[in-house]
């Protein structure tokens, strides 16, 4: 495939957005087990939330 | 269920537990076939060659920054006319990944703008009021950082960004209002479409992927932030708890 003379731009723009989506998307998942770790946590330690433990 | 019925958040962790695993699949899908189109059947533009594929990704994000917004602004009425339990948990989930999409778009730009007009920044109407919109999504992020308390750090985001979305229609019509170096519209524009549907049809489908990608993103980051919430709260109770004893 020819990209022609300008094609370090156009490999630099679909590489540079890949790095940026693909840290959102690591940022995202990352996030969401810390706080399941941080919840287990808790749990473990017998902390709970009012709601749950009013049904309980 | 009605829709209301989301403002549970149980409810609505139930929900994204369901969606999330079909969102993310047509996200690659709607991916995978963009990046089909964009590489192997888009032809090149008669004047700009090959540099026209970075608008099939600088054009979505440009959308998405605003649209992000858009919907920072619909959560944040929400949080102050009717106090919904999710409102200020949907603007301040927006409100990184509007960050990256406009950086996305600024980053894009400029590297289609170098080889086309022969500079990679220039003060133009178009791509100082889209700056601002980045800076703006940083000090959104950054009031949400400072204040500890959740629902006064949403009040306070919520009127910065409603005052923000002043900038909304500043961006999408700086290029008719002011003589710009930045092209005026060319897709969404009274008229129609102005692109040949061969370079359209991918445009549309890269857009499409990317407003998945946000749709996905954005129910993750709002599943987050109901859990980090959750930790918030039963920290406070083992706090009085332990104060109490």
């Amino acid at each position: 495939m020819d990209l022609g003379p300008h094609a370090a731009f156009i490999v630099a723009a679909y590489g540079m957005a890949a790095i940026v989506v693909l840290g959102l998307i690591a940022w995202v998942i990352a996030d969401y087990e810390a706080q399941r770790r941080l919840l287990s946590d808790l749990d473990s330690r017998g902390v709970t939330r009012r709601s749950k433990s009013e049904a309980a | 269920m009605a829709l209301i019925d989301f403002a549970n958040p149980t409810r609505f962790l139930a929900f994204t537990a369901r969606a999330l695993p079909w969102l993310m699949a047509a996200t690659a899908l709607a991916f995978a076939l963009g990046l089909y189109l964009v590489w192997f059947t888009a032809p090149d533009d008669y004047q700009q060659g090959a540099t026209v594929k970075i608008m099939f990704i600088h054009v979505p994000n440009a959308w998405l920054a605003m649209g992000a917004w858009t919907v920072m602004s619909i959560a944040s009425i929400g949080t102050l006319v009717w106090r919904h339990p999710l409102a200020d948990v949907a603007a301040k989930s927006a409100a990184p990944l509007g960050a990256a999409f406009t950086f996305i778009a600024l980053l894009t730009g400029s590297l289609w703008g170098r080889p086309m007009w022969g500079t990679y920044w220039v003060w133009d109407a178009r791509l100082t009021s889209v700056l601002v919109l980045f800076l703006m999504y940083l000090g959104v992020i950054a009031l949400w950082r400072t204040v500890d308390d959740p629902s006064r750090a949403g009040r306070a985001a919520a009127i910065l960004t409603l005052v923000g979305a002043v900038n909304l229609p500043i961006i999408k019509f700086s290029v008719d209002w002011w003589n710009t170096l930045h092209q005026p519209a060319s897709v969404l524009r009274a008229g129609g479409p102005a692109i040949h549907p061969a370079i359209l049809t991918p445009l549309l489908v890269m857009a499409l992927a990317f407003v998945l990608l946000f749709v996905t993103l954005h129910l993750a980051a709002m599943r987050n932030e109901i859990l980090r919430r959750r930790v918030r709260s039963m920290w406070l109770m083992q706090a009085h708890a332990a104060q109490g004893a």
